[in-house]
């Protein structure tokens, strides 16, 4: 059977074991009850592990502001993906107007204008325009969980529109965000094999747009900026990434000003645990009923 | 063309150390030349030389240094 085919059927049996609930767009969709108890279980699990990091918590809704959005340079990167709320602006006839072609089925879109709200495209986003300035000598460590959009609808359930990441954020010198990225890939291993979930790490690159993101993506790779942690889901040779491994260099310090005692730009890492993406591993792998998974998983997700 | 060539370094690549103290064959990215910067600096060339880079240059090796990013262009230009 081929990928599209496996992955659609699981889509369907996620339907029917209530554990996803279709909207009628591909990529979006309720979850179920056991569905978000394993979320949560997950997202607690990852907040165990790094509790000795004592990070912040912090928590955003699922926007940034356009300002904050352009200064991010995702739009450089990522135009494809990115998702812009508009909103309606206008007088009664405008109103009128948008009323008949929503009747008749036109396209009103035109009608709806810029409100200055990005939806987030990666949890961390929000977090570095609130860090300009210059950080403590041990540098900073935030968490943080978000909703994130990406405009790429897919029938593969491990590719949705909307879905969570719980962040940890390292900011500091690069041998912080060094020693920071090599303790976060320990204990993603260490979780994902307590969960019993056959998975193997890999150097990867981010899907960069167009020319200049070929290079971008060849530069990640050659200089093994991002790695993840890979568990096939609906295939083997094309596994999912559950948790991935991000190195910006000083790219985010540069445009927040984000600046360590020395002057210097500070240098980002960040790690994100995908938690829909690990719920569908951990259901493709243990069965849809969560009372039949091995004892020592439901332990350890406290289910 | 290598003066020029500095100029679009001096400008776009971000260094962490002024450009004049790097040789032609200095290693850019020891240098600070970051992945976006390279890329800043790949368009700036690309401008300022008025020429398009093939996808196979699209590497961290086309513009390690001042002189691979000349004899890149050299070779985009039929000089090479």
């Amino acid at each position: 059977m081929d990928t599209a085919t496996v992955q659609s059927e699981f889509l369907q049996q996620l339907f029917a074991h209530r554990l996803l609930i279709p909207s009628g767009v591909d990529g979006l969709y309720g979850r179920g009850t056991w569905f978000e108890r394993v979320v949560e279980g997950i997202d607690a699990a990852v907040q165990r592990i790094g509790a000795p990091d004592n990070a912040e918590a912090l928590h955003f809704p699922p926007v940034v502001t356009q300002h904050n959005y352009q200064l991010s340079e995702h739009f450089k990167s990522f135009p494809d993906l990115v998702g812009v709320v508009r909103g309606f602006r206008g007088k009664d006839k405008d109103h009128l107007a948008l009323v008949e072609k929503m009747e008749r089925g036109e396209d009103w879109a035109a009608n709806f204008g810029p409100t200055g709200v990005i939806m987030t495209p990666a949890a961390c986003y929000p977090i570095y325009p609130t860090l300009k300035g210059t950080i403590p000598p041990e540098g900073k460590r935030v968490t943080v969980l978000s909703y994130c959009f990406r405009y790429e609808p897919s029938l593969d359930p491990a590719r949705l529109q909307m879905f969570r990441q719980r962040e940890h954020v390292r900011i500091g010198t690069p041998d912080d965000v060094r020693e920071f990225a090599a303790t976060w890939k320990a204990r993603g291993e260490q979780l994902f094999k307590e969960l019993s979930l056959d998975s193997w790490s890999d150097v990867a690159n981010d899907p960069f747009f167009g020319r200049v993101g070929k290079m971008l993506a060849a530069n990640q790779r050659d200089q093994g900026l991002k790695f993840e942690l890979l568990v096939p889901i609906t295939s083997r040779e094309k596994p999912t990434a559950c948790c991935s491994f991000n190195y910006h260099q000083d790219h985010f310090g540069h445009l927040f000003e984000i600046k360590l005692p020395t002057g210097e730009w500070a240098h980002t890492a960040c790690v994100g645990f995908g938690l829909e993406r690990t719920t569908l591993a951990l259901f493709k792998t243990h069965g849809f009923d969560v009372e039949k998974w091995p004892a020592t998983v439901r332990e350890r997700l406290k289910l | 063309m290598t003066d020029q060539i500095r100029d679009v370094v001096r400008q776009h690549a971000r260094l962490a150390v002024p450009v004049e103290q790097i040789p032609d064959d200095g290693d850019l990215y020891a240098a600070g030349l970051t992945s976006h910067a390279s890329v800043n600096l790949m368009l700036a060339l690309e401008s300022a030389f008025d020429v398009e880079f093939p996808e196979r240059m699209l590497r961290r090796r086309a513009f390690e240094s001042i002189a691979a990013i000349r004899s890149a262009l050299e070779e985009l230009r039929g000089n090479g």
